[in-house]
């Protein structure tokens, strides 16, 4: 009960943050806006290729844009950390009765919610320039989940790479080298039946790639849950494993002071 | 007597190989204001760190409120109040959020919470400034926030790591004011480190003088001072003399360790009142010629002096090339 609790005043405290920062929040959905309309009109006639499946290309790109942002945002988690550990406010919890398990929690709690805000947002973007996703409000509600799974998991390595590190540069640096050629190794803009095989094969271990897979199915109509469920299993795999990782990386921060 | 806070041979090293305390022991009462005071360096700020729990000792044994650091952290953190060294309030949250969250991590909830915040921050004058973000603040205003937060759960034991380190004078008037009233406070005990000697001087009943991770003399301010034996003489002369200025002063009763240096003389008496008249007519006999005399009560700078055999400032300058 208590972990309970104490998590949720500090995914408060950091929603609350989130929420002071208009620039930041305008500055994160503008991203996935111009990635959905710019994407969205320069690749248009992509599904003239042949091997594409579906009839436009701003519902097959819709999915992968909303689990795209779910990592491009997650991603930059581990930031506050640091600032929180350069202002000493950290410390200031650590000397106080918190679980510590709950400054964790916390932030990637936080991130899950982000997440599904700005995904109801690009989903309702692309509702209207257009898009339709058969797969109905079920559908869509298994994309957010996948996301804010995608998301949770992003967030839990930057808070544990950020613990590590302990500097914004590094920390920024290491988030710009994955980050994007998580987003290209996958079936995000292209069919996989289109993409080259050796990127296919490294796709297949791709976390981005799988919730952008699953995503897709999920709202497409005739969705293939049993790979859905498979790939949703993979991510929570993934997700203990980074929350394990943040664990981690807090104890030996812990250890350090 | 109760013990606030039993420190016994704490002892802790950094991987660099850098010693930070070495066997740090003492003792704080209940409802006392102790002071560790020493230079930049000397292991004070991790003493704080071990006894609220932020460190683990690599040897040694500390209680607070007669609980263990180390077996018992928990129950340790739910004692104590920290004012760390600079300022930890959340910049991106008002002054009531930061009270009201950290009263909510301590267990206090609901209307209770909100009661807190409110006296608190009505307390330490920040009842205007409660819905800004502390972003906004000045200095001394989110250093008066920093203690309102260490005290929102009443704590027992009050932790202030060099709590005025940084402020301009006149806000450290302000703070020196405050910790004392927080002081008198029923029951409350108060460990304070400093690099100021006068802080220590000011607020403490009880000092301890850490030097290399060590104790290396203990008492209330008076004690340690009167350890000197007596007050400082300082006679300033017309001129200088040769070696009859000091003949002439040393033979005197209740006066010693008579130093002549150049144009200036140096003396200790038990009673610096009394021995100033004889002092003074002494010289005149031997012909000396005298310009001004100064009795001061000798200082907690002296103090540091004689038990480390370095002043203050070289030790200070010692840490930080360190």
């Amino acid at each position: 009960m208590t972990l309970i609790r104490h998590t949720l005043y500090m995914t408060l405290r950091h929603l609350r943050e989130l929420w002071r920062q208009p620039w930041f929040v305008a500055v994160t959905l503008v991203q996935p806006v111009i990635w959905l309309l710019l994407f969205g009109a320069l690749f248009k006639r992509v599904i003239e290729i042949p091997g594409f499946h579906g009839n436009s290309y701003i519902a097959f790109l819709a999915p992968g844009v909303v689990v795209m942002t779910a990592m491009f945002s997650s991603a930059w988690s581990g930031m506050a950390l640091i600032e929180d550990i350069n202002r000493g406010v950290t410390a200031r919890f650590l000397v106080s009765p918190v679980r510590r398990e709950a400054l964790i929690a916390g932030r990637i709690l936080k991130e899950a919610v982000v997440v599904v805000i700005q995904s109801l947002i690009i989903v309702a973007l692309a509702l209207i320039v257009g898009a339709s996703f058969p797969g109905g409000v079920g559908g869509v509600a298994a994309l957010f989940a996948i996301s804010a799974l995608l998301g949770a998991t992003f967030g839990a390595l930057s808070n544990g790479f950020g613990l590590i590190m302990r500097q914004e540069e590094a920390l920024i640096g290491a988030v710009q080298f994955i980050v994007l050629p998580l987003t290209f190794l996958s079936a995000t803009f292209l069919a996989a039946d289109l993409i080259p095989k050796w990127m296919q094969h490294v796709a297949d271990f791709n976390p981005v790639n799988w919730a952008v897979v699953a995503g897709r199915s999920a709202v497409s109509g005739n969705a293939d849950w049993g790979m859905i469920a498979a790939r949703a299993g993979f991510l929570v795999a993934l997700l203990a494993l980074s929350v394990a990782f943040a664990t981690r990386a807090f104890q030996s921060y812990q250890r350090s002071v | 007597m109760e013990m606030a806070i039993e420190a016994d041979g704490l002892a802790k090293s950094y991987p660099k190989g850098v010693t930070a305390l070495d066997g740090l022991s003492f003792e704080v009462a209940s409802g006392s204001v102790f002071a560790l005071l020493g230079p930049n360096g000397a292991g004070k700020s991790t003493a704080v760190k071990i006894l609220t729990t932020l460190a683990k000792p690599d040897a040694g044994k500390a209680l607070v409120e007669r609980l263990d650091v180390v077996a018992n952290p928990d129950a340790v953190r739910r004692m104590i109040g920290v004012v760390a060294q600079g300022s930890a309030v959340d910049i991106q949250a008002t002054g009531r959020e930061n009270l009201r969250l950290q009263g909510q991590i301590h267990g206090i909830r609901g209307k209770a919470v909100e009661e807190r915040a409110q006296e608190l921050l009505d307390r330490f004058g920040l009842a205007d400034a409660a819905d800004r973000i502390a972003r906004g603040y000045s200095g001394g205003m989110q250093r008066r926030l920093d203690i309102a937060m260490a005290l929102v759960h009443d704590p027992a034991v009050l932790f202030l790591d060099e709590p005025t380190t940084g402020l301009d004078p006149e806000v450290r008037a302000d703070m020196w004011a405050e910790i004392a009233r927080l002081a008198a406070e029923r029951g409350k005990s108060v460990l304070l480190t400093t690099h100021y000697l006068e802080e220590a001087d000011q607020l403490a009943e009880r000092i301890a003088i850490v030097d290399r991770g060590k104790v290396v003399a203990e008492g209330t301010p008076d004690e340690l001072k009167r350890e000197l034996r007596g007050d400082a003489i300082h006679v300033d002369l017309e001129r200088e003399y040769n070696g009859e200025v000091r003949g002439a002063v040393g033979g005197l009763v209740g006066v010693r360790d008579v130093v002549v240096d150049g144009r200036t003389l140096r003396a200790r008496a038990d009673d610096g009142g009394r021995a100033v008249p004889l002092v003074l007519q002494a010289l005149k006999s031997a012909g000396v010629e005298v310009s001004s005399v100064r009795v001061a009560r000798p200082s907690l700078d002296d103090v540091y002096l004689k038990y480390t055999g370095r002043t203050f400032d070289a030790a200070e300058a010692e840490a930080t090339t360190r």
